[in-house]
């Protein structure tokens, strides 16, 4: 029953994304309204595929990437759908939702169903790859903010007031939703972070042993926590927060790349 | 009974025939008391705005209501004779007359297009019209229609979201950079005309804190007063830059009196808060080499100007889709008013009486096969008898009642009791469709005022027509 509901998750944001892209440039505004009822039905069919592959294999199986990533997806859409509840703020979803559908995608392509026992000393790895998820959400949303914000920035001063400036927020505004993204999704990859080393401890009996994947992951962490502390002492906001930001999850993403490499083998 | 509108407006009388002829709310009742007692004038409602004065009526003929209502305008002022007036004036019947209510209403027909104020104008002159009961069922109805369509316009289209001057074109820039103005300080140099009604409209969206300075010490400390706000001495201004938010200069100074360095220095005390940086004024007084300064966002008056004239296009635009608006909601009304007819309603009544003997007939005579031709023909005589004879009573309170004040009353409650399908959409009282949700207080009004039941919207005789 999850994978149809996985599929039909996939086919609702793709959809979704066509209408929120179509957004962008169009005027009409009931496109934006027909792009959120999409999404939120997505949503829930997201829902259900998430809580039924969790009865599946949840209290059998490790997280595999393509949890995490589906997790992530998920958390994306609600992160969205709270912000445009709040605030209406449609154009949001023309930046996210085809983030939440690439890394849907992405989780699909590593979708597996062969059975491992797991071993109770695994639970620990639920708590990381939770807490390391949601804090990776965090920094998507930022992320997406530092991209409009340069956007907007471009079109402010190039002085192309276009359907796009229409729709987008206000700069400071959009320099906030970056801020908090930041300041919520930081304190959840450190515990991620925390918990993955409580985890290797356990299997392996050290903490740390410093391979690419936890290496990048102390990069990124070191990177978002200078970000974090330039903002709130010498004003690294705006434009340069953006920029900064964009840089971050880049890192993200490679640290990643990193994490299925090594599931897979290719990194020792 | 005709609905009409007479008028004039900007847009056919120069202010000199306008002034003249505007009403002023003191005069107002006197004038629709004055316009009522003209004979075959059954409704009426006095506009009198800046931009326009409009006669709107009920009237029994069309030609002489116009030539009435035309003699009412004249009579406003002494000096104005038919003569002077008519070249400016228009006429319009029927659809045409609703719908130019509407297109007023919608403020599709103002000197700047999606304007606010008109459709209060309206309000206010419907208000004075029913206290002093000139307006009766059917202006009633029009004119709460027109108020719901301008109310549509507004909501469904974005005729009236953009800024169309340049001083509140600094405004809505103002809210692409900061999404709340409420925190933020504005720093004025110098003052100019335009700053200060910029200054004016930041305030009135928010902003509470601000800074003035001028040459003149004196007179900034005039202009701090008037705007709740802090004079500065101008020697200072380089110092002011760093804690303002949004910086309007227009000065008569021929030279830059902020250069890059300036704004650079500030930014860095701002730790890159953004800055809005306006120069109102000609020649600039903002170095343009500070465009490229990150956070730093300058406008000068031909950006601004350039924004007022892509939303006017834009208005433009959203005024065409307003004007289609206003063509469906007049065929909606169209089909009330003529739902009101007495002669439509008898037939319809007709066809039904004969529809359920025609059944009633059919469906006994293929049970009593055995009956004779005549015998048939008794039966059929029967019930024909028996259906006119309950319907007759209808039918001739319809005739009577037809050119009386509750005549529409009857037609309404006829339709309702012989359930005749045909009253469209738009129909009242009680329907949820309506064109008018406040339809029932409406009808309530209209009993007790005079009421023409047989009103025929004039579509096509008198379109585009000028008396000469």
């Amino acid at each position: 029953m999850s994978s149809v509901f996985f599929m039909l998750t996939i086919g609702l944001y793709f959809a979704s994304t066509v209408c929120y892209l179509a957004y962008l440039l169009r005027r009409a505004e009931t496109l934006s309204k027909v792009s959120l009822g999409i999404t939120a039905v997505g949503f829930a069919t997201h829902t259900v595929a998430l809580a039924a592959r969790m009865a599946d294999t949840g209290q059998t199986q490790l997280p595999t990437f393509h949890e995490a990533l589906s997790f992530f997806s998920w958390m994306l859409i609600l992160v969205f759908l709270a912000v445009e509840f709040r605030r209406q703020l449609h154009v949001l979803g023309s930046f996210i939702v085809p983030l939440a559908l690439i890394s849907l995608v992405t989780a699909a392509a590593f979708r597996s169903d062969e059975a491992s026992s797991i071993q109770p000393v695994f639970k620990t790895l639920w708590v990381h790859v939770t807490l390391s998820m949601l804090g990776t959400v965090g920094f998507a949303v930022a992320f997406v903010a530092g991209v409009m914000y340069l956007i907007q920035d471009g079109l402010l001063k190039s002085k192309r007031f276009n359907v796009l400036y229409a729709k987008l927020p206000a700069l400071d505004y959009l320099d906030h939703l970056n801020q908090q993204s930041i300041v919520m999704g930081f304190p959840l990859l450190t515990l991620g972070i925390i918990s993955g080393a409580f985890s290797a401890e356990i299997v392996r009996g050290t903490y740390v042993n410093w391979n690419p994947e936890q290496t990048w992951a102390m990069v990124t962490w070191g990177f978002y926590f200078a970000v974090l502390v330039g903002r709130l002492t010498i004003g690294w906001r705006a434009k340069r927060a953006a920029y900064l930001t964009i840089i971050g999850f880049a890192g993200v993403i490679l640290t990643l790349i990193g994490v299925v490499l090594k599931s897979h083998g290719s990194v020792s | 009974m005709h609905i009409i509108v007479v008028g004039l407006s900007h847009k056919t009388a120069p202010v000199e025939i306008r002034e003249k002829l505007a009403v002023p709310e003191s005069r107002l009742r006197e004038a629709l008391s004055r316009l009522c007692a003209y004979p075959g004038v059954r409704e009426g409602l006095l506009l009198s705005t800046c931009n326009r004065v409009e006669v709107y009526a009920v009237v029994e003929e069309l030609e002489t209501g116009y030539g009435r209502v035309q003699e009412f305008l004249a009579d406003t002022h002494l000096s104005l004779s038919s003569e002077h007036l008519t070249p400016h004036l228009y006429w319009h019947a029927g659809d045409r007359a609703i719908g130019h209510l509407f297109r007023v209403a919608s403020s599709l027909d103002s000197m700047i297009i999606g304007e606010s104020q008109i459709l209060g104008q309206i309000k206010d002159a419907f208000e004075v019209a029913l206290t002093h009961k000139a307006s009766g069922l059917l202006l009633n109805k029009v004119v709460k229609k027109a108020i719901s369509v301008a109310k549509r316009v507004r909501t469904e289209t974005k005729i009236a979201e953009t800024a169309v001057s340049v001083s509140y074109a600094a405004v809505e820039l103002a809210k692409k950079i900061f999404s709340n103005l409420n925190e933020k300080t504005v720093l004025l140099i110098g003052a100019g005309e335009m700053a200060k009604l910029a200054a004016r409209h930041l305030i009135a969206n928010g902003v509470r804190q601000v800074r003035i300075t001028t040459r003149n010490f004196q007179h900034g400390l005039e202009l701090a007063q008037r705007f709740n706000g802090t004079a500065v001495p101008f020697d200072d201004y380089k110092s002011e830059l760093a804690g303002a938010d949004i910086v309007l200069v227009s000065t008569g100074a021929s030279h830059y009196l902020i250069s890059p360095d300036d704004v650079q220095r500030a930014m860095r005390q701002r730790m890159s808060r953004p800055m809005f940086l306006i120069d109102i004024s000609v020649p600039r007084n903002i170095d343009p080499a500070v465009r490229p300064i990150d956070d730093a966002f300058l406008f000068d008056i031909d950006d601004l100007h350039m924004r007022v004239e892509q939303n006017r296009e834009d208005r433009l635009r959203e005024a065409a889709k307003a004007e289609q608006m206003v063509v469906e909601e007049v065929a909606v009304l169209g089909q009330w008013l003529q739902s009101l007819e007495v002669t439509p309603t008898i037939v319809a009544l007709r066809s039904r009486t004969e529809d359920i003997k025609r059944r009633e007939v059919d469906k006994i005579m293929a049970r009593l096969g055995h009956l004779s031709a005549d015998d048939r023909a008794a039966v059929e005589a029967m019930a024909s008898a028996i259906i006119n004879k309950m319907v007759h009573g209808t039918m001739v309170t319809l005739k009577a009642e037809a050119t009386s004040a509750g005549g529409a009353a009857y037609v309404d409650a006829a339709r309702r009791f012989f359930n005749l399908e045909s009253a469209p959409t738009g129909y009242p009282a009680g329907h949820a469709e309506g064109p008018d949700e406040q339809e029932g207080s409406t009808a309530r009004n209209g009993t007790d005022r005079r009421v023409d039941t047989s009103l025929i919207p004039n579509t096509t005789k008198e379109q585009g027509r000028r008396v000469s």
